[in-house]
């Protein structure tokens, strides 16, 4: 990624996605699963943007909802249209059905992306047909093209999902999903259903192909290692808040919000001499439907002070450029 | 890709392993093959039959109550009709019953169990409902108001009424597996590639619902068939003019047929259950050679 030209793709404004909770025979609405709230955040194009954070902070809805598979609450996504920001929130159907040749993604589980029923020609197929190409030709050149990238013999398409590994499917995916010739993937933790041998396999394509087509990935993993093997920046995610976004090198060398370094610490460390100081958090994570006062993490930071109980700390920018953090730790002290 | 020819073209041979290894399965479970066997001499017998043109309906009094000999192979009835010939040809009757009746109520029980586990929600629940309705319905009455509305009885009537009582069972099924099938990955990749909700409804999910819908179609098959033959022997089903294999049983309600003219009713009864078991052996055959869960 070029340093001088930031060209932003996705600027998300106060995103919000929550699940209502209904009640009784007239479904009342008695409460949100607040899933997604109030995050924001810009994506540059071209780069890879690790989204981090343990299970249930909302990382996956996030990218569902760029996707448009989820309804957001509120707030505003714009997308970049050639220098023109669209909110893609507010689209039509023909606009989505468009935008979805902008925007495409690659799902957590290969076992079950692939249509059992089908064969692999078919499950291909059907994109290219939905999106306009009627030729059968240029659909089968589009296919070919796209299993060169990912590796896989053209031949292979007459079988069925179950013939083949997991690693292999999850290449399908990948291909299928570029099939559209898409600017951004969304890839939500694309590697954590392969074993650790396949995981470094498909990384490293995902690597390659970004280069060769150029791509912007939005990359969502529970995996901090993978993340910084994939990331140029990362954002850390807790409770549906963004904590914490920084360059990839800068985060994992100076972590400044209290989570993330407790999230580090947390990272296996190969030599025994050389064992970190673990940092291990108390308690639970907090429901995402009562979510406590003041700052979200303030229960188990083990720096709490009593602003931390009242406010919400807002997102402040902190020691290098682009190096932002939500913390009352360093809350400007004048 | 020196070649231009297409994929499809290079592989269609191959192509076929699944279906092929189904076939085999199938061609190992004995009883399922004795029950396709059974099922397959009995309709190509009766639609042979009806297609030669057998005489059913003619009545020939002196010839009466004779039980089977070389000219009437299965007897005659109680006006000297060919027991034979009219078993076959209401097996015509009997079998389009079944067949219809259950092809037609998984249709419509598909496309609404489709819809209602695909949308959920309202839709859902309002069908849901529907189909509670009808099912509190008790079939019998609904035949004997159908029949007293439009004052004649006839194969309409019934394929109607069989129709529109029968789809529920199919419904639930094909709703809970939408409902389940609903959250795979690949529903959301169709989502994501924007496809039409008729589209991934009917051409994505459908086709994992399948095997479960022939099941149940098969098995259907067997119930329809013998709804129309107690109906029927009850005298509320198809006109007397019209032989099926419970008209003809029909004649069976008279104490002294049951104890002096065995044939006149061994022989349908025999046609029917002969019929229904064969076909669910197929069911259970098929059951176990389309079962997902089972490859």
């Amino acid at each position: 990624m070029s340093e001088e030209k930031k060209d932003v793709i996705f600027k998300v404004h106060n995103l919000k996605t929550w699940f209502p909770i209904t009640k009784g025979a007239f479904k009342k609405v008695v409460g949100h699963v607040k899933a997604v709230d109030d995050v924001s955040l810009e994506v540059y194009r071209g780069e890879t943007l690790g989204i981090v954070g343990e299970s249930g902070c909302g990382k996956s809805t996030l990218g569902k909802t760029l996707m448009l598979l989820e309804k957001p609450t509120g707030g505003e996504v714009l997308y970049n249209y050639d220098g023109t920001f669209k909110d893609i929130t507010k689209f039509d159907k023909e606009e989505t059905f468009k935008f979805r040749r902008r925007v495409q993604m690659v799902f957590q589980d290969p076992y079950s992306a692939l249509n059992p029923q089908k064969k692999i020609y078919t499950s291909f197929e059907e994109p290219l047909k939905v999106h306009g190409v009627s030729n059968a030709q240029t659909r089968e050149d589009v296919m070919q093209k796209v299993l060169k990238m990912v590796n896989i013999q053209p031949d292979y398409l007459m079988r069925y999902p179950h013939e083949f590994s997991g690693g292999q499917r999850q290449r399908l995916c990948i291909a299928r999903a570029l099939e559209v010739m898409p600017d951004v993937l969304i890839c939500d933790e694309p590697v954590s259903a392969l074993d650790v041998s396949i995981q470094a396999q498909v990384l490293n394509l995902m690597k390659d192909i970004q280069k060769e087509m150029n791509l912007t990935y939005l990359f969502i993993a529970h995996d901090l290692s993978v993340v910084q093997y994939m990331s140029d920046r990362i954002v850390v995610m807790y409770l549906g808040k963004i904590v914490e976004i920084a360059d990839s090198k800068a985060l994992y060398d100076n972590p400044l919000h209290p989570y993330t370094k407790a999230l580090l610490s947390a990272i296996p460390v190969p030599d025994i001499h050389n064992r970190k100081k673990r940092q291990v958090l108390e308690g639970e994570v907090p429901s995402p439907i009562n979510k406590p006062t003041g700052c979200a993490f303030h229960n188990r930071c083990p720096h709490c002070m009593e602003i931390c109980r009242q406010v919400d700390p807002a997102t402040i920018q902190c020691g290098e450029e682009g190096h932002m953090v939500a913390c009352h730790l360093y809350d400007k002290k004048d | 890709m020196s070649e231009t020819k297409s994929i499809k073209e290079m592989n269609k041979s191959s192509s076929s392993s699944l279906f092929r290894r189904n076939v085999r399965k199938f061609m190992n479970n004995k009883l399922a093959l004795f029950g396709l066997i059974v099922v397959l001499v009995i309709t190509i017998a009766c639609i042979v039959g009806a297609v030669m043109g057998i005489d059913y309906s003619t009545p020939n009094l002196p010839q009466m109550k004779k039980p089977p000999s070389a000219e009437h192979l299965f007897g005659t009835d109680t006006i000297g009709r060919d027991l034979l010939a009219r078993v076959l040809y209401g097996g015509c009757y009997s079998i389009l019953v079944g067949v219809f009746c259950a092809v037609l109520s998984s249709v419509i029980g598909a496309v609404l169990g489709a819809l209602a586990g695909y949308f959920g929600g309202r839709v859902d629940k309002f069908i849901v409902r529907l189909s509670e309705i009808f099912q509190a319905f008790p079939q019998l009455v609904l035949v004997m108001m159908l029949v007293a509305i439009l004052n004649k009885r006839g194969l309409g009537n019934l394929l109607f009424i069989f129709v529109i009582t029968g789809w529920m069972t199919t419904f639930r099924m094909v709703r809970n597996e939408f409902m389940s099938l609903k959250s795979e990955t690949y529903v959301k990749v169709c989502e994501a590639f924007g496809m039409s909700k008729s589209n991934i409804m009917f051409k994505q999910v459908l086709p994992n619902v399948m095997s479960p819908i022939i099941v149940s179609t098969t098995t259907n098959v067997a119930f329809f068939i013998l709804q129309e033959a107690a109906l029927s022997f009850i005298g509320l089903g198809v006109t007397d003019a019209t032989p099926t294999w419970g008209n003809i049983l029909n004649a069976a309600k008279s104490l002294s047929v049951v104890t002096d003219q065995w044939w006149i009713w061994v022989f349908p009864g025999l046609a029917i259950s002969l019929f229904v078991l064969a076909i669910n052996f197929l069911g259970d055959g098929l059951r176990d050679v389309l079962d997902p869960k089972q490859q």
